[in-house]
Parts: structure tokens; sequence; C-alpha cells
């Protein structure tokens, strides 16, 4: 089909009512299955898509292509499950499969309609399994906008996102409503920008709507910085035209006809699907000129970023795509008045712009009704780290972080003690165990020390240290810096040197208040987002756990047996029986002890690899 | 160093030819020429000077300001390791440093047959079976000195 208008796009939508009804599980046709593989960037790094083509070569041998259909979709919901699969009306979920477990789910699942109950999902408190993926508890207390199309649609086939009302957004703003009426629900909405700072969309929407000039832009933000975060690069592998979509409405709100999303080079398979995406949709005149027959016309491109944080913030972002580099420059002048090429620009995040075209369906009173008193809607964060389930989750603002943690994240592995939660990378802060109650709430996560962020979440336990987490971040920070302005550029320098010298055990007490005077002055005089934020890192630890860095300072100790310099290798006399093999891996020969007698470790060599622990079968090695 | 053969200039003509007309061209440009030689050497940054009509040093600061750019030629194999928050906080600095120790090595430097390039990446998006590191276009995860170098003899 070429161009289509609204009466055409309700004729594709009710078309595939029935395809949606069964993978919602509603309706059950013939027999019909739909097996829906995780495909995305989790998926295949555990070796997702030869399970794919077995299962589709089996299909197709065994005669059932008629009823059964395999579909890629691209999700990381539930990473450390990976490669899943979603079978369809059933909705049951099969979890770390390999090519080997196509044949029984085929002739079992299938063909006999039997679970095949050793690839199912298991509760880890009581080891039963949990067939339906909607009755797991990592999913049953999500609450999916942003990723509502998880594991339904194939991401590459436009019509299964028509099926899924993409583009019926679009069409009520562009030929139902006036543009102040987009704005109006936008701001009912009460979204808040999802790319860290939190500003209200609709607001800034406004501003830009109000700037003279004919040429406006609308840019998508898919740099995605914060190196503990994926969700961007999740939405734009799952469901790349709910983000396009969320473009054109910004686009008509304040009567832009080009736009452009700039994505990390280092995300292949987004920009990919982004692409396939972007040529279907005008393949069906849902960008160009004339969409849907409305008479307004937007196009947009991908622009790819070449490796630098600091193009994530909106001036130098729109510095880089005119070719140049992506150094920030002071506002005003806002991107609102002048913006890409000087023109007026609204830049939204990529999580932003996928709820938009919900908000526009169900308007704005909908969207407000979920969240706090100043966050609406849901978040979606990238939970990783010491958690049981990592992946991606989305939830009503106003969850307090022990439920994610804990109902979601299935808490800590090992029976190790939770220590800290970090949230919004370099920019953010570590919450600790005390803090666990407060809730995702931008207000509420600023009063910890933290900020909201763009959804990186990294749980940490007591075997990571505090201050080389700071040092982590201060080091990231310290090489993203521009360099266009000193407080960053030096700050950042002189902050990261006092780190390391606490982290290698030449810290002196006056360090910590060196410290923070320097965040103050970092902070206060920077120039953009990337150095007002840089310290926070910094701050929150101190301020949460001071104690560990005068333990570093004072006793010379690393609480977490992290930091290389602080510690000890040790073998427990009373355990060693002499089997000798910690000496064959040792790389340089720090070990010594006659066969069958107590080894000793000579902390003069030792490098600290911790090989030996590894390699000891008697438990006979500790670090002090 | 990897010689730019004739077949490359002409690629690169190509892409400075399709572009000429645009504005804010020359980091796609940029990124195309590096797909096409592996790196970017002054001739090739010459070439598309005088392409694009951009200065020279214009081009250069571009070049030496994004992480994704090389003025050297890359190993035949590059492995990344990851160390974004989630693979740090799960040991993907030790990963790192075995790699180092075992072909002596730092990050964005070459071995000296040509073999890697090691470099480490900020969040592959695969936190959740961290730690990941990816050789090539094959990512890994639960990356440990266990597995390691296993993986990488597979890349000669
Ligand atoms: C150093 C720095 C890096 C940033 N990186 C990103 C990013 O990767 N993605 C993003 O959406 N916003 C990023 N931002 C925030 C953007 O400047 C901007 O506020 C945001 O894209 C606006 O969209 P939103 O209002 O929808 O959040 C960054 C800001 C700073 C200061
Ligand atoms: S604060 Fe840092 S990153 Fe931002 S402009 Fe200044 S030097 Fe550059
Ligand atoms: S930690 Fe490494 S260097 Fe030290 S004794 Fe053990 S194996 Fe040898
Ligand atoms: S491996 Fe363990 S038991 Fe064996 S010699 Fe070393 S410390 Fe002793
Ligand atoms: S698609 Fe990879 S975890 Fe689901
Ligand atoms: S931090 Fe390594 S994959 Fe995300």
């Amino acid at each position: 089909m070429g161009r289509i208008n609204r009466d055409q796009l309700n004729e594709i939508k009710s078309r595939g009512k029935n395809i949606i009804d069964i993978r919602l599980g509603k309706v059950s046709v013939d027999g019909e299955k739909h097996l829906m593989v995780g495909g995305g960037t989790a998926c295949h790094a555990s070796k997702s898509e030869p399970v794919r083509d077995a299962i589709r070569e089996e299909i197709e041998k065994r005669g059932l292509s008629q009823r059964c259909k395999a579909i890629e979709t691209g999700n990381d919901a539930f990473s450390t499950l990976a490669p899943v699969m979603v079978v369809y009306p059933e909705g049951v979920y099969y979890v770390h499969l390999t090519p080997d477990d196509v044949d029984d789910i085929v002739s079992e699942h299938l063909i006999d309609g039997k679970l095949v109950e050793r690839l199912l999902y298991k509760d880890p408190t009581n080891n039963k399994p949990i067939p339906r993926m909607m009755d797991i508890p990592y999913f049953s207390n999500q609450t999916l906008i942003t990723l509502r199309n998880l594991t339904l649609i194939d991401p590459e086939k436009i019509d299964d996102a028509i099926y899924r009302d993409a583009y019926q957004g679009a069409a009520k703003a562009l030929i139902d409503i006036t543009t102040e009426e987009i704005i109006n629900q936008v701001k009912i909405s009460g979204i808040r920008g999802r790319g860290g700072a939190g500003f209200p969309t609709g607001m800034k929407w406004q501003f830009a709507a109000k700037s003279e000039g004919d040429i406006k832009y609308v840019l998508c933000n898919a740099d995605e910085g914060d190196p503990g975060a994926f969700m961007d690069r999740s939405v734009l592998e799952a469901d790349p035209h709910a983000v396009l979509e969320g473009m054109i409405i910004a686009a008509k709100a304040i009567n832009a006809h080009q736009g452009y999303i700039y994505c990390r080079a280092e995300y292949p398979l987004a920009i990919k699907g982004l692409t396939i995406a972007i040529e279907q949709a005008r393949r069906y005149g849902l960008l160009g000129k004339d969409i849907l027959g409305s008479g307004f016309g937007f196009d947009l491109e991908i622009y790819q970023g070449a490796g630098a944080f600091v193009c994530g913030e909106e001036t130098a972002l729109m510095i880089s795509i005119e070719g140049k580099r992506g150094m920030p420059r002071p506002r005003p002048p806002f991107p609102a008045q002048e913006g890409l090429w000087k023109k007026p620009t609204v830049l939204n995040n990529v999580e932003t712009l996928a709820n938009i075209p919900q908000i526009i369906l169900n308007g704005g009173q909908w969207y407000a009704a979920i969240g706090t008193e100043k966050s609406k809607g849901t978040k979606v964060f990238a939970l990783a780290g010491k958690v049981v389930n990592s992946g991606l989750v989305e939830v009503p603002m106003g969850m307090p972080l022990k439920d994610i943690v804990y109902k979601i994240g299935g808490g800590i592995p090992e029976e190790k003690r939770l220590k800290a939660v970090q949230i919004g990378g370099p920019s953010g802060g570590c919450i600790p165990l005390e803090l666990l109650d407060t809730v995702t709430d931008y207000e509420a996560i600023t009063a910890t020390g933290a900020i909201m962020g763009s959804g990186g979440m990294v749980v940490m336990d007591e075997d990571n240290c505090m201050v080389d987490i700071a040092r982590f971040f201060m080091e990231f920070c310290q090489e993203e810096s521009c360099g266009k302005c000193t407080p960053c550029r030096e700050g950042t320098k002189r902050m990261l040197e006092l780190l390391t010298k606490i982290t290698e055990g030449q810290g002196e007490i006056d360090d910590i208040a060196t410290l923070e005077e320097l965040a103050e002055m970092v902070k206060d005089s920077s120039l953009c987002g990337l150095g007002q934020t840089a310290p926070n890192p910094v701050l929150s630890t101190i301020r949460h756990f001071r104690d560990e860095y005068e333990a570093h300072i004072k006793d010379k100790r690393c609480p977490a047996h992290v930091c290389r310099a602080l510690i000890t290798y040790i073998i427990d006399e009373e355990k060693c029986p002499g089997c000798g093999k910690c000496k064959r891996v040792c790389p340089v020969e720090a070990i010594i002890g006659e066969e069958k007698v107590v080894h000793t470790i000579d902390p003069e060599k030792c490098i600290r690899c911790g090989a030996c622990i590894a390699s000891c079968k008697f438990d006979a090695i500790e670090v002090v | 160093m990897k010689e730019i053969t004739l077949k490359m200039w002409k690629k690169i003509d190509d892409i400075i030819q399709r572009y000429k007309e645009k504005s804010g061209a020359l980091i796609p440009v940029l990124e195309e020429c590096q797909d096409v030689c592996g790196y970017l050497p002054m001739e090739v940054q010459e070439r598309i000077s005088k392409g694009l009509n951009i200065p020279g040093s214009t081009i250069y600061g571009v070049v030496t300001f994004y992480s994704f750019f090389t003025m050297v030629p890359k190993g035949r194999h590059t492995i990344k390791v990851c160390l974004g928050t989630a693979c740090y906080v799960r040991g993907g600095k030790a990963n790192l440093e075995s790699i180092q120790d075992e072909f002596g090595v730092e990050k964005r430097e070459t071995t000296g047959d040509l073999r890697f390039s090691l470099d480490s990446v900020r969040c592959i998006g695969a936190c959740g079976m961290a730690p990941a590191m990816v050789v090539d276009d094959d990512t890994y995860a639960q990356v440990s000195k266990q597995n390691i170098m296993k993986i990488l003899d597979g890349y000669k």
C-alpha cells in the first residue's frame, strides 16, 4: 500500500484486531500461536538468533507454519533470563533458551498443547514454575505505558504497530484538535522531560510554539549518555514508531517541518530499526508532505553521534548536528528561541516522546492520574548491578525504591547486604539502605542528594566501595569534560586526583573538606549540566558514607575490600592443606610453600589479582 | 601503516560527492570514510577538506573531539570491554586488566601484530548480564577471568 489517509489507517488497525487479541490472550483462534522471540541487544548477546532461526525452521519442517508464527520482538525487559520467548495466546514465558530446546517447545507445546516445564521461569523463593509472563512478579508489579508494546509487536512491521494504535494520536493531533489543544493536553498530563532535567514538556513546547519563524526543528535526544542506562535504546529497538509519532505531534504543536534523531553510533540495532521504521512511515505517507491527508508535513533524519557524552547536552547536541565540535554554549538564548541553525527548536528525550501519542490519544487527565503530585506518569529504569532480576522496569511515579529493588528486582543475590542504590549515573548519587523508602518522585529523590536522571538504577552491595564508585564517576566526568570552562575542566581533574589518592591509601583527613569545597565551586560555576552535576556522586557518598572515606584515610582500610592498595591477601593456616593449586595460578609467583604444607603469600610480590582465591577449593584464602 | 587503496579513494570521493551540498555534513562524512578505511589519516582528512571546502584545522578539531574517530589504524579485531556502571560494579575493570596484562596493551592501543585493538565502552545495553564485552560485532555476556581468554582465542 502507498500513502494512506485516516480511514485507511483505521482499516489497517481493524484488520489487526484479531492478531492483537490473540497476543493479548483475549481470544484463541483455531490453535493459532504467536511465538514472540526476544531479539534486543541483550538477547542477541546471549545468542537468541540461533534460537529464532531454529524455531522458524522447526515450524516449517513440521508443517505448522499456517498456524504458528515466530516473530522477533526487540526488548530487554528481563535481560537476566535472555534469550526469552512468549507464546501467545496463553502468554507463557520460556527462558534461557538454546536451539536444543526448540524441539521440545514445538512438539510438546505447539503440537501437544503441554507446557515445557523445565524451560519455564521458576519463582526463586520456592522453585515453583510461573508459566505466564504477567504472573511473574517482575512484570506484574510494573505499569507499562512507554513499554506497552513489550513482546506484542514486531518492531520492523509498521502494521503491527498500527494494530496497537500507532499514529492514532498523530491523527488526532493533526486533524481533530488545534495546536493549542495539543500543548494544553501535554501540560495537563504533567509529563516532565525524561532525559534528566525533568523540565515540563508542555511548557517547553509552548515557548517554541510562540517563537517567531517559519523554520523550526524538532529533535529527539537518543544519545543516552549515562553509562549504566539502556532505556532509550530498548524503546527504540522495541517500538520505534512511538518515537516517530511523538515527534510528529511535537512538530505539529510548534509548527516544525523537519526533525532529527540524534542517536549514538554505539547503538547499531536501534539505528537499523529506526531506519526501517522511517522508511515504512514514509511509504505510508506518515512522514513527508500532507501526513494522513491533513495538509501538515514533517520529515526527519537520523544523525549518528560520534561518541562524546557532552553532546547529550542540548546546546552541544545542536552544535554537533551542525557538524562542529560539540561544546555547550551559554543559555540564553534558549533553544526554543535559537536552537539548531539558530532556529527555534524543541529537543526531547526518547522516552518523553514515546509517551506523547498515548497522552494525546487518552487525554492529559488520564496520564496525570498516575503518579505523585509533582511527578506524573511512569518512569522506565534500567535496573542493574547486584540485583537478582536485571532489566528494564517501568513503574508509576511514587513507587518506593525498595519495592523496585525487592518486589520487581527480587532482592540482592547471594544473601549479601544492600548498601546503596545509585540513581542518575554520573550526575546522580547513591541512596543508602536507610533511605530506601524514598519514592520515585523528582523532588523526593533530589532531597536525598541524588537525581531522578534518565533512568540508570544500579544496585550496590557490601562488596562495592563507595569511594571507588565516586572515583569511577569522577573519572568519567573528567574524561568527558569538553574543557571549555575552567571550573569543570580543572575542578574535575583536581577532584579525581584527590579521590585517587584516597583509594590508593595516601589520603589525608583534610581531603574530605577539600573535596567538598571543590565540589561546591564546580557545581556553582560550570557552564553546562555536565560540570554542574559532576560533583553529585562525590557529595552524596560523602554525605551518606563518610565513615567509608574515613576508613580509607585514617585506618588505611577499604571496608568493601575493593581498593587494591588497601587490601592484603592471606592464607588461613587452619584451612590450608597445601594443595598447591593457588601457587600454580598466581601470575607473579607470590605464593610459596612446599607440597602438603601451609602456603603463604608474599605481600610485597602480590599484585592482588584475586586469581588464587578463585582457585582455592578449601576457602583458605581471605582478603583483609 | 595501512595503505589507502585506490578503491578506498574512490569510495571516499563518492561519499564527499554525496554530501557536498549539505550543511553540517562533516561528521557523517567522517563516519562513513572511517568505515571505509578503518581510520582517518591526515591524507584522508585533507581530501575531505578540499572536497567539502572546510579548513583542515576544523576537520582535525572534530576528529580529535569525538572519541568515535581514530587517526591510527585498527587491529584486525576490536575488543571493547564494557566499563559502564553495571559492568564496573560486577568486575568489568578486572576483565580489562587481564587483557591488558595478557597482551601488553593499554586502552586505545593496538597490539604490535595488529591482532587486537583494545578499548572500553560505556554500557552496551547488556547490563542485565554484566560484565559484558564486545569483540568485533559479537557481544559476550558474563565475561570473567575464567572464560575471557577462551573467547579471545577465537579471534586470530
Ligand atoms: C552532559 C549532559 C548529557 C546529557 N545527556 C542526555 C542524553 O544522553 N539523553 C537525553 O535525553 N538527555 C540528555 N541530557 C539532557 C538534555 O540536555 C536535555 O535536557 C533533554 O534531552 C531534553 O529532553 P527532555 O526534556 O525530554 O528530557 C544531557 C544533559 C547534559 C548536561
Ligand atoms: S561544564 Fe564541563 S562539559 Fe560543560 S561546557 Fe564546561 S567544560 Fe564543557
Ligand atoms: S592475589 Fe594474585 S598475585 Fe596475589 S597471591 Fe593471589 S594470585 Fe598471586
Ligand atoms: S589453593 Fe588453598 S588449600 Fe591449596 S595451597 Fe592454596 S591456599 Fe592452600
Ligand atoms: S529481547 Fe532480550 S531480553 Fe527480551
Ligand atoms: S554497563 Fe555494561 S552493558 Fe550496561
